[in-house]
């Protein structure tokens, strides 16, 4: 490790170096001298994997036979794996639109507030937490321990899950959260949500500040209401904003492992394409059936990638 | 199934840093005062492995603190004999991780594995980074093991690693206390079992109580417990052979001896009258970690009497406990259908080695020799740890329960079979059937669903 790192540093160094004693280098040296590590790099930590990933897809599950789109058919007929999908669709679809969502309408409703700054890190400070954090304090917040038929108040198992004691604080009965399908998949999403809200207000924040005053000063002489400012002014103002927070959002739910791993491990039906792959590849050494999903997985990103580097392309031509 | 330390290991993630530097701490101090049978200075015994002085020999296993320490200091003796130094490192992840290092050409000298289906597909996958067992070991191991347990560490006529620590499965716990102030008496027969159920729940029903809990929770390997139930009823209702021809798919899982077998487990797990004293519905079953599963059994008033569990969930009971015969827990043999059918299910690790060097070599043999498993014993003073090997003295083990685990383990007449799930391939005996398993209680999903869709899922 230490010595990659000071293998990278030597040769960045040298590079540099070259560089600087080249009197009026040419413009293409200069170009391939900064963007070509970066290349490099690219080629064997991104690339060459993705290739091979692609080529381990065709494979059996010991990588000997080549198997043509078998991988991809198990993949997309048999119930678990159906399942699997629908779950990872599921998610995409919701994460995004909540977390944008609730982003967007508690940017509007602190922006200028006097608490704006308290308030903002509330919501921000679940980002600062690991995924694997956040799942497990959830996971606490869910809890669920049984009402026992015939057992004495004090002798019923005490709830640690705040949710279900708020629960029988008005007068029900405990649920649990993590085991009744397909609700516990909505469950597991809270915890996205919780984490990326915080994300999308920031960056929704600032685009709301960026709305020119003089625009808002003129809706506000020509007598809107509050409802007419949000869809027709701030709305359509950080529009740019707003696809790419929800695309990010997108990749970034689509990619989910650690919520579901940490906190069912995929079982009750609750399994999504990332941890399906981890399952596949390390645990039951399919590693055909694994970089199929791994390649579903890419080529459902592929389409929400190129959108959002052309929106934040058209976003700085703007600006 | 799982293994017998990757279940502990998940016990002792809740234990938490605390312990593991309490237990650090501790074990310093040991070591200072009565510590080493080993330094005791009688190195006779290691000088075959002739002088190891500077060598280092890296052990990777799935035993994690507070498990960990009784492993480190067995080592103490071959430490200071030979003067080789052992560098341990476990880890929860180990099943995954071990396949992802020796990919990347970065596996340990030693790794403890807890399936013979992992040994078997790394055999088949990477025959390159496996090595042999070394002379030593094969010496040791036809010394001081039944050819059986030599089976397990074999792939393809190829003998590649001897068997570590040993844990029987066919164990009910019960609280003998309990038992006596209830007149209960242990069952021998499966018929029985289920008669000593009924009176339990007609004596204590009405108190809430269970005859049974269980817990089949175990992280992402959530399901192993209910697959050790199937396969100890597969081994009563339909005997070795068949046992034998299910590992191999033979028998097909939604064959109608299959079928019998999951009946009678659901005889009793899926009865809402039996199940899950303690935690709620049979569904809570699914949501318990296997850990908690027994704990009400030892409770004052308990809620539960029974708890079908493996000779290691001795470690899991709360500390002061008393584990023995008379005491505030211990455990029975799972009775087969009449009482002089006695088949018993157990598991293990073995010790596999991946560098092909002389400290390497010396270590794995002194891992299968009398000398380490009598050092492993004394180090694990709280007991909970058993193995195969003859040259094991009993009188080291302390715990009563590991002494019963050692006789029936030496019991020829006991017709013994290894945990099935560790045998069958991984997608199976790691995937599917923990995952449907769980489906089995967790939705109620019916018995021909659950064992035709393990069947769809072996790899063709």
């Amino acid at each position: 490790m230490v010595f990659a790192v000071a293998l990278f540093a030597a040769a960045m160094g040298l590079i540099l170096f070259g560089v600087s004693r080249l009197k009026r280098p040419r413009k293409w040296v200069l170009a391939a001298a900064f963007v070509g590590p970066a290349v490099l790099g690219l080629l064997f930590g991104l690339v060459y994997p993705a290739l091979t990933t692609i080529k381990a897809s065709f494979y059996d599950a010991k990588g000997n036979n080549f198997i043509g789109v078998d991988n991809y058919a198990r993949a997309l007929s048999e119930d678990a794996f159906q399942k699997v999908l629908g779950n990872t669709a599921i998610w995409v679809i919701l994460v995004p639109l909540l977390s944008t969502g609730i982003g967007l309408v508690y940017a509007i409703l602190v922006d200028r507030s006097k608490f704006e700054k308290f308030a903002k890190a509330l919501i921000f400070l679940p980002m600062a937490i690991s995924m694997v954090g956040a799942s497990i304090i959830w996971k606490f917040m869910y809890d669920y321990k049984a009402v026992l038929e015939n057992v004495p108040a004090a002798r019923q198992p005490k709830q640690i899950g705040l949710l279900n004691q708020v629960i029988i604080w008005m007068g029900g009965e405990p649920y649990n959260f993590l085991l009744n399908g397909p609700w516990n998949t909505l469950f597991l999403i809270v915890v996205m949500v919780w984490i990326q809200a915080g994300f999308a207000m920031t960056i929704l924040s600032a685009s709301i500040k960026a709305i020119p005053d003089d625009i808002i000063e003129a809706a506000r002489l020509d007598g809107v209401n509050a409802w007419q400012m949000f869809s027709h002014i701030t709305v359509p103002s950080v529009r740019p904003s707003l696809v790419v927070v929800l695309t990010t959002i997108a990749m970034g739910t689509l990619k989910v492992f650690d919520i579901v791993r940490t906190m069912t491990g995929g079982q009750f039906g609750t399994s999504v394409v990332a941890n399906e792959f981890y399952t596949q590849s390390f645990r039951q050494g399919n590693e055909g059936l694994g970089a199929a999903l791994a390649v579903i997985l890419f080529i459902i990103i592929l389409p929400l990638i190129v959108y959002n580097v052309r929106q934040m392309k058209k976003t700085e031509e703007v600006r | 199934m799982r293994s017998f330390n990757k279940g502990r290991a998940i016990t002792a993630s809740v234990v938490g840093l605390g312990l593991a530097l309490s237990l650090a701490a501790c074990s310093d101090d040991d070591n200072k005062s009565e510590e080493p049978g080993a330094a005791s200075g009688d190195c006779a015994a290691y000088e075959q492995y002739g002088d190891l002085k500077g060598k280092t020999v890296s052990v990777y296993t799935s035993i994690v603190t507070p498990e960990d320490t009784p492993h480190i200091d067995s080592y103490k003796p071959f430490e200071e004999c030979t003067g080789a130094k052992i560098t341990y490192e476990g880890s929860k992840e180990f099943e995954a991780q071990l396949l992802v290092k020796i990919k990347s050409g970065a596996a340990p000298d030693i790794a403890y594995i807890p399936q013979p289906g992992l040994l078997e597909t790394i055999a088949k996958d990477y025959p390159d980074a496996l090595v042999p067992a070394s002379e030593g070991t094969v010496a040791n191991v036809d010394k001081y093991y039944s050819p059986s347990w030599k089976s397990y560490g074999t792939v393809d006529g190829t003998f590649y690693a001897a068997p570590l620590g040993a844990n029987v499965k066919s164990f009910v716990w019960y609280s003998p206390k309990q038992f006596e102030k209830n007149g209960y008496t242990i069952p021998t027969t499966w018929d029985e079992l289920i008669a000593l159920s009924d009176k339990i729940l007609a004596d204590h029903g009405a108190e809430g109580a269970k005859p049974w809990c269980a817990g089949i929770g175990s992280g992402e390997a959530t399901g192993w417990p209910a697959t050790d139930w199937l396969e100890d009823l597969v081994l009563r209702t339909a005997g070795g052979d068949v046992y034998d021809k299910w590992l191999t798919n033979e028998v097909k899982f939604d064959s109608p001896e299959i079928k019998e077998a999951l009946a009678k487990v659901g005889e009793i797990l899926k009865n809402p009258d039996y199940v899950n004293g303690g935690y709620g519905d049979v569904a809570s079953i699914a949501t318990t970690t296997f850990q908690d599963g027994g704990l009400p059994l030892v409770e004052d008033e308990p809620l539960c009497y029974l708890h079908r569990q493996a000779s290691f969930y001795a470690a899991n009971w709360p500390e002061g406990t008393e584990v023995s015969e008379t005491g505030d827990a211990f455990a029975f043999y799972l009775p087969g259908l009449t009482a002089d059918e006695r088949p018993l299910l157990g598991g293990g690790e073995f010790a596999a080695a991946f560098s092909d060097r002389p400290e390497v070599a010396a270590f794995q043999a002194f891992l299968a020799s009398p000398e380490w498993n009598n050092a492993k014993a004394k180090a694990t003073p709280a007991g909970g740890w058993v193995s195969a090997n003859s040259g094991l003295d009993p009188e080291n083990l302390v715990s009563p329960i590991d002494k019963l685990a050692a006789t029936l383990l030496g019991d020829t007449t006991q017709e013994f079979r290894f945990d099935g799930s560790d045998l069958m391939p991984a997608a199976v005996g790691q995937g599917t059937f923990w995952t449907e398993m769980t489906s089995w209680l967790a939705e109620d999903k019916d018995d021909a669903a659950v064992l035709s869709a393990i069947q769809a899922s072996w790899p063709k």
